[in-house]
Parts: C-alpha cells; structure tokens; sequence
C-alpha cells in the first residue's frame, strides 16, 4: 500500500503547491515533481510487507511491487522527457494538472495490479484511464489533440462496459467479486466463457490487441508526445500485467478456453500491427503500430500459463519501457526542439545530431530484438515460454513476424544513416533533463539484458498456474 | 584467464578505443592493433591448442569453461574449441587483420566503419568459440546486423535494396533457427533438466519424430547463411553492394558460419533425420554448386562474378558435409577454410582494382597485367586456387571433396558426385575467362596506363592471405589430419544410425 499512499500524498502535495506558488514560479513546480517522484521511484525498492487489505481487496506481493516498480522507473522517464514541453509558455498554467493527472492513473494502475477482487480492479481500471483522456486533449488549441481526447474516451467508455457485462456473468454463476472466491467456481461451462470473454474483450481495448485496436493510431497520433509515451508504454504495461494476474489467479481453470482465443490474439495482433506499421510514415503512429505488434509479443508469454510466462512478460516489459522509451525521449526532443514528426524528416539525422541517432538506432534494434542489447533477450525469453507449451509454430510466426518487423524498424534507420538530404535537422542540444532520460534508457537497453540477475529476481517472484 | 575470452574481450575494447580517436587515421591504426593483437592470439591459440592435444589432452573441446549465465533457465556461457574451430577462428583473423588493411582509405565516416567492422567480427569469433546454444545464436546475430549497416552507409550500387535483402533473408533464417534451437532445448528435458549446452545435447539421442520435425529448420536456418539454394538471392546482391572488407569478411568468414552450424548443430545433434533427408538437401546443393557456377559465367561485373562463385563453393561445403562420411567431411571443412581465403583474396583485389579503374565491367578492362603486375598476379593466384591448380589450397579441398563422396556405392550419390564434378570445368572457364579478359592481351582503355601497382597496406593485405592459401596447397597433411580428429565424434554420431 506503501506506493500508492506516498503517490496520494504527492498528488495532493502539488495540488497545493499549484495552489500557493506565484505565476513566476509555476516552472518551479516540474522540477519540484520531477524530484518529489524520484524519491517516490526510490522508495519503492525499500524492502516491502506483504499481505492483504480490507478484507482481500487488496495484496501486494512481491511480484506486484516488482511491476509497480518497473511503472514507477517508465514514469520518470516521461517526466524527465516532459520538460521541455512542459516549460513551453501555452503549457504554463496547466503544469501541475499534467503532474496530478499522471500520478493519478498512475495510483489507478497500482490499485489495478493489487486488486483482490473485481471491484478494486475495476475502479482502478477508471482512474487509469479517465484522466488519461484528458491528458490526451491536453493541447487545447490543437483539434487533433481533442479528437484524441474524445476517441480515447469513448473506446474506454465502450470497454469498460463490454468489461463489466462481462463480469456481471462472472458474479451471477459464483455470487462474488473476490479472485479468492471466484476462482474454485470456475469451470468451462457457456455462461462463465461467454463472461470470460466479455473480460477479454474489455482487456483487449486497453492492450490494444487486434480487432479492438482501431483507436490506437488515432489517439497516439493526436496526443503531445510525451502523453503518447505514457500510453503506449505505461498503459499497456499496467493493463498487461492486471491481465496476466487475473489470467492466472482466477480463470485458471478456463485454460482450455483461454489458450486457443490467446493463440489467436497473438497471430492476428502480431501480424496486422506489423502489416500496417510498414505504411506509416508519422513516428507516432508508427510506434502506435509497432506497439501493437508488441503487445501481440507478450501474449506469446502469458499464454505459456507457468512461471516461465509471467517470469518473461515482466522482464519483457520491463525491457520495453526502456527501448520504448528510448525512442519516444528522442521523438520527443526532436518534435519539441524542430516540431518535425514524420520519419522522412530525419534524413541525414546521423551527420547532425549523431548522439540522439545512435540512441535512436539502439532503441530501435532492441524493438526488433536485435542483440546485443535487451529486446533480444525479452523476445528470445517470451519465444521460450510459448516453446515450452509446445507452441513451435506459434513461434515460427512470431519469429517471422519480428523479422517482418525489422523492415519498418530499419526504416528510421535508414532515413538517419543512409538517406542523404539538403535540410536535415540541424543540430540541436537537448536540456539537461532529456539527457538524464536517454542514459537511463540507454542503460536499461544494454544492462537488463546481461545482467542476468534482474531476470532472476523477478523469476524468484514469478507465479503460475 | 581462459585465452578464447580474448576473442571477444579484445575486439570489444578494440571498438571501445575507436571511439576515442578523431580521424581515419586514428580509426584505422587502433583497429589494425587491436585486430593484430587478435591475430597473435589465434596464433598463440593454434600452437597452444595443438600442444596440449601433443600432451595427450584428448577432450572432445580443449581450453574449456562453463559460466552459468540464466540461472532459472539453465543458460550458459560456455565455450571451448575443438580443432575445427580453431582453424576457422584463424581463418577469422587472418581475414579480419587483411580487412582493415584493405579499407585503410576508407575517409567517409571511418569510425564508424571500423565500429561496424570489428563488431561483425565479434560476433563471428563469439560464434566459433561458444559450446551453449543459446550464446552461440546470440553472437550468430550480432554477425548478422552490423552488415545493414556497413552496406547501406558504405556499399555502392543498389545498396538500400541490397542490405535490405540480405538482411530480412538472414533474419529470416534466423527465424527458423530459433524454433530449431528451443525444439533441442524442450526436447533434451528427457535427459533431466533442459539446456542449451551442445556437450550435453550430443550425449541425447532424440525421438526420431522429433528430429525430423526439428531439422529441417536448424539445417535450412544455418543453410541460409551458407547460400543453399534456393535461398541464396541475398548473397550475390550483398556481396556486390559491399564495401570491400564487407565482402571480404561475409563471404570469407560469415558464410562459413552457415556451413559450421549445420554440421556442428543441425547434423551432430539430430543425425537420424539428417540421414533420413540428406537426400533432399543434396539435390538442393548440387544445384547451388552448378547454378553458381553457370551464374558467374553469365556476370560482367567482378563482384557479382565472385559472389556466384562463392555460391557455388559454399554449396560444395554443404554438399560434402551432408555425404556424411569422414573423408568428404574433413574436404568440406578444409573448403570451408580454402574458400574463405580465396574469395577474401578475390574481394580484396576487386576492391583495390575498382578502387583505380573506378569500374567493374570486366569489358571495360583489359591488359592491366601491365600497369599493375603485383594485383594481377595476385588475382591470378587466387583464381587458380579457386579453379582447384593443385598447389593452391583449392585442389586439396576439392580433391578430398569429391573423393569422399565417391566412396558411396551407390547410383543416387555417384550420379550427383559426378553432376557436381562439373563445377570444376565451368569454374575454370568463368576463371579464366576473367583472368585473360582483364589481366592479359592489350591495354585497353588508355587512361589505365597511369595506373599505380598496389601501395604497402594493400600488398600486406594480399600478402597475408595467399600465404595461407600456398600454405595449405603445399602442405595439406597437418591440417588434414588434425581436422580428421574433430570429426570423429560427429561421424560416428552420424553412421551409428545408419
């Protein structure tokens, strides 16, 4: 409870200080939260209780303070990335509620990976994901950014509904919303599939698997960037592990049922996230595919339903908040330093901006699993785990499909490297801040990865069936 | 300290030094002694190696160490040679040492060419040296990339199109490998825990059903690096869009890792199925050592002359490894070694001639035996050792090739031995079709006569590589038998099943 209490107080600690700081001194507050959060993210690998909470709606173990932790390290990163726009003069009276908004989806996603029954999972569920809207529209002179808004909004409104209809079914056959309760009563019979369905449904929206990821391009497209980042990376993080525990906690005994719908999530996720994400030449609707396809990856470890699969999905998201992150930080510098977003724009980018493009380049090659940096091991892992369900031509796709993914993934590659240009980008320098984010990324890029330590621990913390 | 640690060690602070210097001069001098050092070394390794196999050290893998790496996952790092790796880790060496010289003028970005350059280089000397799977594919990749790289900043001609190839086609195959290794990996549960280490994998014998599920992806997926056909289209765009040292390097060096995978992995580890279908990747690379052979005759450009010429060879590589008996065998790795040499050869002198000439038409070329005797001569060399001149290490290696594989009685083999055979002719004509087109007769094209003769860094490069060629040509015993050891184990895996 520790996280989210420290988190509450953080929010409420900025909301006052929005209050009492002079107009002056509003760019103070983003330093101020930006440090305040560290300390949070600190605190966080403090040795940590385990147990349950009013009445088991809420536990913390210590693989739900692994995944809280590994949100918090995502977090201040796009912090950190989010200066410079922050300080941008439109931005000035609405630094705080950027900060306050953040931090509180952020607690939503806490109480979503703690929850012990469906209820606590649900209100968490809603605190991640309404503010979220809001931050998208959060520029509001841009009608893109409202359009964001407003298509984030109702898709969450939409499967937050498919969600609860699906957990009415749930309730009505075994009379409780408590995991502990649920999961005995649960068996294959039509009422509680179809239930189970509708909950997958409803999952599926907020990972943005194919065919429930229609608002994904759009709404990435639309948000500033660094609300993007938070989406594709944090977001889909939180509501990939709540999926993995629910999975394994409580529908345990639908594996039948759940392993072929999961198989062809994956397929499908996989491919078509890679198919479209060859076409698009914005970077952030490029990512929004590539993140897409991404989440197909880590279907391939859930589905394992064992140690091996829940060991993998964390270490891979874990890996991908750095690698994702790494490419967003310099998306980010380059949209806010140029206000140039399409890929085409980065020709020559290399000639001019070499540091930015090398951790562009090795943000990249980890998305493709390229070694030797971490993508590899967080994709070889995820294959292992579906290999170890005998799912070898699961894999062989999903092999393929990574290989699929190079092509785009060399795309920026190429426009940096190789494509010459009159106009590149001309040099910038990126504030101090951003540095801070890139080597944090870049570490967690070539450390996670060899040190095999870090896999061993959330191993050590893993669950299964 | 384990000595094959250097193998890695010492390219990895080579590239962390190159970071540190400003210019090409700088680039490429710390790149030459830090890939110089990495020549003592398999130097060092080669004679140590043979002293203690002399002192009756007579484990399978000498200079062995075993550090667990992911611990849950029975992940090692482990590594250890045998002869056969041994000679191709020298060969790598030699090859790389030779690579830097022959890019010694490189001004456009060169510290990021030598970067490039040297991480290729780690991945393959990782490659020969790793016993666990798992660290063996790793560094198998970290070959494979740097190579978009080198050829699409650094390569000519369609460049874009053709790192774009060779690099999906590589990955592609690697997509096949990976089912192939986590097949062994699941599959050697029935010996107690899982694991990727190759020692323990060789001592399973795997349900035939599972084999013959799992090779066709290890031997295809490793196959693809070594050009089989029909999925060798990556090879003759790569190489000709390269740089020289690229070309140099990845048909030298790059390739053999295919044809070393799938004797070492694909045919050790699964020898029933790889009895059962060796028929089929016969025919397969029968016709890649004919077609390639065809291929070249048809070619007017030199780098894609020499491409298919490599198709050709590495298709006799695999060809000898899958007659699977311990003649034709130790002919595909001395091939293996020859042809690494000899294409390295070829690559150097192209890009040194195209470097004067500025073009790579042979019908634009003519009598340049006159203006620069030292390249030519030297391209005379390496075409005949590609032609198979006894002498040349080409001979021995064909020899032994197409010995062995006549030792089988029956048609299905002879007939092929004798298809195969040809290439023999038809390399000779595209050889010296070449050699007299632009080497002999009259100089052509007049602007050719203030050509220069080859500066120091070029003769040391040119240098460096024939020795070995007229080394193993001369004296091919040692080599032989020493290669002839290694494969014991691995033959008599493969004929116990027979």
């Amino acid at each position: 409870m520790r996280n989210e209490l420290i988190l509450a107080i953080l929010a409420l600690v900025i909301l006052a200080a929005e209050i009492f700081t002079t107009a002056g001194n509003k760019h103070k507050i983003i330093t101020w939260s930006a440090v305040l959060f560290a300390a949070a993210t600190v605190a966080g690998f403090l040795p940590h209780p385990e147990g349950e909470l009013f009445g088991g709606s809420y536990r913390t173990d210590q693989m739900t303070v692994v995944m809280k932790n590994i949100l918090n390290l995502g977090v201040l990163i796009v912090f950190l990335q989010s200066f410079d726009w922050l300080q941008r003069k439109e931005n000035h009276d609405k630094i705080s509620e950027y900060f306050l908004l953040v931090i509180t989806t952020l607690m939503g996603m806490d109480f979503m990976i703690s929850s012990g029954d469906f209820l606590m999972m649900y209100i968490g569920l809603e605190l991640a994901t309404i503010p979220i809207a809001a931050l998208a529209a959060f520029e509001r002179f841009s009608s893109k950014s409202a359009e964001a808004g407003i298509k984030l909004i109702l898709t969450s409104a939409l499967s937050s509904g498919v969600l609860l209809f699906g957990l009415s079914f749930i309730y009505g056959t075994t009379g409780s919303i408590y995991y502990a309760d649920i999961a005995p009563q649960v068996a294959v019979n039509p009422l509680q599939t179809l239930g189970f369905i509708f909950f997958t449904a409803g999952m599926a929206f907020k990972i943005s698997l194919v065919p429930f990821h229609l608002w994904t391009a759009d709404v990435y497209e639309g948000a500033p960037v660094n609300v993007t980042s938070y989406l594709s990376v944090i977001s889909k993080g939180a509501a990939s592990f709540t999926f993995l525990i629910i999975l394994y906690k409580v529908f345990g005994e639908l594996l039948a049922v759940w392993q072929p719908l999961l198989y062809t999530l994956a397929l499908a996720t996989m491919t078509i996230g890679n198919l479209f994400a060859m076409r698009q030449d914005n970077f952030k609707r490029f990512l929004a595919f590539s993140s897409i396809a991404q989440a197909g990856f880590i279907l391939l470890g859930i589905l394992q339903a064992g140690n091996l699969g829940s060991t993998s999905v964390v270490y891979f998201v874990l890996i991908y908040v750095f690698t994702n992150l790494a490419v967003f930080g310099v998306v980010s510098a380059v949209s806010h330093a140029t206000g140039k977003e399409n890929i085409s724009d980065y020709k020559s980018f290399y000639l001019t901006n070499p540091r930015l493009s090398l951790t562009m380049l090795m943000g990249l090659f980890s998305l493709a699993g390229i070694p030797p940096v971490a993508g590899f091991f967080g994709k070889f892992f995820l294959f292992t785990s579906a290999a170890s369900a005998g799912y070898y031509i699961l894999v062989f796709i999903a092999v393929l499909n990574a290989t699929i993914s190079l092509y785009y993934y060399l795309k920026p590659v190429r426009a940096m490297f190789i494509d010459k240009t009159d106009t590149p980008i001309a040099t910038f320098r990126t504030s101090l801040p951003t540095r801070i984010s890139l080597v944090m990324c870049l570490a967690g890029i070539f450390l996670v990865g060899f040190m095999s330590i870090i896999y061993e621990f959330i191993h050590a913390a893993s669950f299964g069936l | 300290m384990n000595i094959l640690n250097l193998f890695v060690i010492i390219p990895v602070v080579t590239m962390a030094a190159i970071l540190f210097t400003k210019d090409l001069r700088g680039a490429r001098l710390v790149s030459a002694v830090g890939m110089g050092l990495q020549l003592i070394a398999a130097v060092v390794l080669i004679f140590s190696f043979f002293a203690l196999r002399k002192a009756g050290d007579s484990a399978e893998f000498l200079f062995y160490s075993d550090v667990t790496w992911f611990e849950s996952l029975n992940i090692h790092y482990a590594i250890g040679v045998d002869s056969i790796a041994v000679w191709m880790i020298g060969l790598a060496s030699v090859v790389v040492f030779a690579g830097i010289f022959a890019s010694w003028q490189m001004e456009y970005l060169s510290r990021e060419f030598f970067i490039s350059l040297i991480l290729l280089a780690t991945g393959v000397f990782g490659f020969f040296i790793s016993l666990d799977l798992f660290t063996m594919f790793l560094f198998y990749e970290v070959a494979v990339i740097p190579m978009y790289l080198l050829i699409g900043i650094w390569g000519s001609g369609p460049k874009e199109y053709s790192a774009m190839k060779l690099t999906l086609m590589l990955m592609g195959g690697s997509a096949l490998l990976i089912v192939g290794l986590l097949g062994l990996y699941f599959g050697s549960a029935q010996a107690g825990e899982v694991t990727f280490n190759l020692l323990e994998l060789s001592r399973i014998n795997f349900p035939v059903t599972m084999q013959r599920f799992f090779f066709p992806f290890l031997f295809v997926g490793f196959g693809i690096l070594g050009a089989l056909f029909p999925l060798h289209t990556w090879s003759p765009d790569g190489h000709a869009s390269a740089p020289t040292a690229v070309s140099m390097l990845h048909a030298g060096v790059l390739m053999k890792l295919g044809g070393y995978g799938c004797f070492r992995v694909a045919m050790f580890l699964l020898p029933e199925a790889a009895n059962e279908m060796a028929w089929i990747f016969l025919i397969l690379t029968t016709i890649s050592v004919v077609y390639g052979a065809f291929g070249a005759i048809w070619q007017k450009d030199l780098k894609y002359i020499n491409a298919y010429s490599s198709v050709s060879h590495c298709g006799l590589v695999l060809f000898a490894l899958l007659m699977m008996n311990q003649t034709a065998m130790d002919g595909a790795i001395i091939q293996m070694i020859s042809h690494g040499l000899m294409t390295a050869l070829f690559f150097a002198l192209i890009g040194m001639i195209y470097s004067r000439t500025h073009t790579r038409n042979i019908n634009e070329m003519g009598g340049l035996m006159k203006v620069m005797p030292f390249l030519a001569v030297a391209y005379m060399i390496a075409g005949f050792a590609s032609l198979g001149l006894p002498g040349l290490s080409g001979f021995v290696a064909e020899m032994t090739v197409f010995i062995g594989s006549f030792q089988h009685q029956d048609l299905f083999h002879r007939v092929i031995t004798i298809i195969a055979t040809l290439s023999i002719v038809i390399t000779a004509v595209y050889i010296l079709r070449v050699v007299g087109k632009i080497l002999l007769g009259e100089l052509q094209n007049p602007e050719h006569q203030k050509l220069g003769d080859a500066l120091w860094f070029e003769k040391l490069s040119l240098v460096l590589l024939i020795l070995p060629i007229v080394a193993m040509g001369t004296l091919p015993l040692f080599l032989s038998n020493t290669i002839l050891d290694a494969l014991k184990p691995i033959v008599e895996r493969l004929t116990a099943m027979i």
